[in-house]
């Protein structure tokens, strides 16, 4: 699904707590899942060029979780303390079992989000998810003009988006839009804000790319300029100033841009738990392009000794791992090194300062990817969109010259 | 937002928020999309006790007599919904 259902903004919100006289608990380290994130599905109807699922997800796509495995691993992590439970993909409602994993959600006491393109969704399963207890949907908008949408996404869904949107108020659900933002849409700034407002979002959150999956390979085609960003969080300033609405706007500022990493998944371990479609337990969505990390799988590890004790949970816990600069650096905790996913894809040692901090002996390849991605004659080429038929010659090595540059298969 | 509380408001919980008891936690919780917000012993006893009907008074005097030993605490009851309300996880009924 979309990046920023897990986006940094939406993290701070969750574990920073508010250091007041007045009782609230400042939460730091933990050593519970608050989060189980279900990538139920691989499969989807859309064909998202920035879509950050793991490109050779068609091999994940014949050996999904049953109904069964789902709900056991949705007890287990409550058990462990998971509280928020994300249901995303892929697109989840190409499943016909999401109702019952909603209902079984809320008798355990998950505060449930289910993560959607809005493809698939109809009347008759939204009243079964508000029967059911789900707490909210998060709907991914990609942009304001057809003709983009249709062409990001590679499909005809944008009249779809809009009914969906409909839909979703209509029930009494939160209105939360998901829209990533690329070089496509990011002029369009106020005009998806102007639609959102619109729909009566009520919350919006911008999520520039990061590259990750597809949009890794697709990188120079998606990647804006600096300018562009900075104009683009004008103008969303400059919306949040003037309307006295009560949409609440996240901007999330793309790494590439930043000279800091951001605190990756808020830490390796620490709230998140990922469970995909095939069962693999993950402490972040992109780490099985690690090198020599074998991941627990809900299929025959307990989920207890696969958070607290297996090895790939806690080889990046804490700092102990780090190299330098980062073990040494004053600022080590704030970020914890940032990415180790985006920092092997692009050094090749996961244990590397993430590429993205200026004090990286890396950073150089995002300077270069920064100019890489102005090239005229890099930008013509083509959008590999996803799509089983992309997925399928990414395994087979057919569009070796598009990932070459990168140490693992994004 | 700063001492706009009244005796005699009464609060609600926000829509699309939950206010509940945490085992694995130890502490009472308020989740909403996408966050969740963990409540220290104190802050819990007051949200625990928000419910549409009991006004802010109603809920110092009870407190009052539950916690007969704490200082000042409609001071810091005060700060709570003050908190609470400022960070949209209450509303006004
Ligand atoms: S293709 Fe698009 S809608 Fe489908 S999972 Fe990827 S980003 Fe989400
Ligand atoms: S050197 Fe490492 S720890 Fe320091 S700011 Fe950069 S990435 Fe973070």
């Amino acid at each position: 699904m979309t990046q920023n259902s897990l986006g940094d903004s939406v993290v701070q919100k969750a574990v920073q707590a508010q250091q007041q006289n007045n009782g609230v608990a400042a939460s730091t380290t933990q050593t519970q899942p608050l989060w189980l994130l279900a990538e139920i599905t691989y499969r989807c109807p859309l064909h998202c060029a920035f879509c950050y699922n793991p490109t050779d997800y068609d091999k994940h796509t014949q050996n999904e979780l049953t109904t069964e495995q789902w709900i056991k691993t949705l007890r287990e992590a409550r058990k462990l303390g998971a509280i928020q439970l994300g249901i995303s993909g892929g697109e989840p409602l190409l499943r016909d079992d999401i109702e019952e994993i909603v209902v079984e959600a809320h008798k355990l006491g998950y505060y449930s989000n289910l993560i959607t393109s809005g493809v698939g969704l109809t009347e008759k399963r939204i009243q079964a998810f508000k029967d059911g207890g789900l707490d909210h949907i998060q709907l991914s908008m990609h942009d304001i003009t057809e003709e983009i949408n249709n062409f990001i996404t590679n499909t005809r869904t944008f009249e779809l988006k809009k009914k969906v949107a409909a839909m979703i108020k209509s029930h009494g659900y939160p209105m939360v839009l998901n829209v990533v933002i690329h070089r496509y849409n990011i002029g369009h700034m106020k005009e998806i804000l102007e639609m959102a407002e619109a729909l009566g979002a009520d919350f919006v959150e911008l999520a520039n790319t990061q590259y990750y999956g597809w949009s890794l390979v697709n990188r120079n085609q998606l990647m804006p300029t600096k300018e562009q960003i900075e104009e683009a969080e004008r103008i969303t300033n400059e919306f949040r100033a003037r309307t006295e609405s009560k949409m609440k706007i996240f901007f999330v500022v793309p790494d590439y841009f930043a000279d800091r990493p951001k605190k990756c998944m808020n830490g390796w371990g620490e709230v998140f738990m990922i469970v995909t479609a095939n069962g693999d337990v993950l402490p972040c969505h992109s780490a099985r392009v690690l090198p020599n990390m074998q991941f627990p799988n809900v299929k025959d590890d307990d989920l207890g000794w696969s958070w607290k004790d297996s090895p790939a949970f806690n080889k990046y816990r804490g700092d102990s791992w780090m190299k330098e600069p980062c073990r040494t650096c004053p600022e080590k905790e704030k970020d914890l090194g940032g990415c180790r996913c985006q920092a092997f894809l692009l050094s090749g040692d996961a244990e590397a300062a993430d590429p993205v901090c200026a004090l990286s002996p890396h950073h150089h390849l995002i300077e270069k990817a920064i100019e890489d991605a102005q090239n005229p004659q890099l930008q013509a080429q083509p959008i590999i969109f996803r799509n089983d038929k992309n997925s399928k010659k990414i395994i087979e090595g057919e569009l070796e010259a598009r990932v070459s540059e990168f140490h693992a298969l994004p | 937002m700063e001492n706009s509380i009244q005796s005699a408001d009464i609060y609600a919980l926000a829509p699309h928020h939950r206010f509940q008891w945490e085992e694995a936690q130890q502490s009472y919780v308020i989740l909403f999309p996408e966050g969740m917000v963990k409540l220290h012993g104190g802050a819990g006893e007051v949200l625990k006790r928000v419910n549409g009907k009991a006004s802010v008074g109603d809920i110092v005097t009870e407190l009052k007599a539950a916690f007969p030993d704490a200082d000042d605490i409609e001071n810091d009851i005060i700060g709570m919904f003050d908190l609470a309300v400022g960070k949209q996880w209450l509303r006004k009924v």
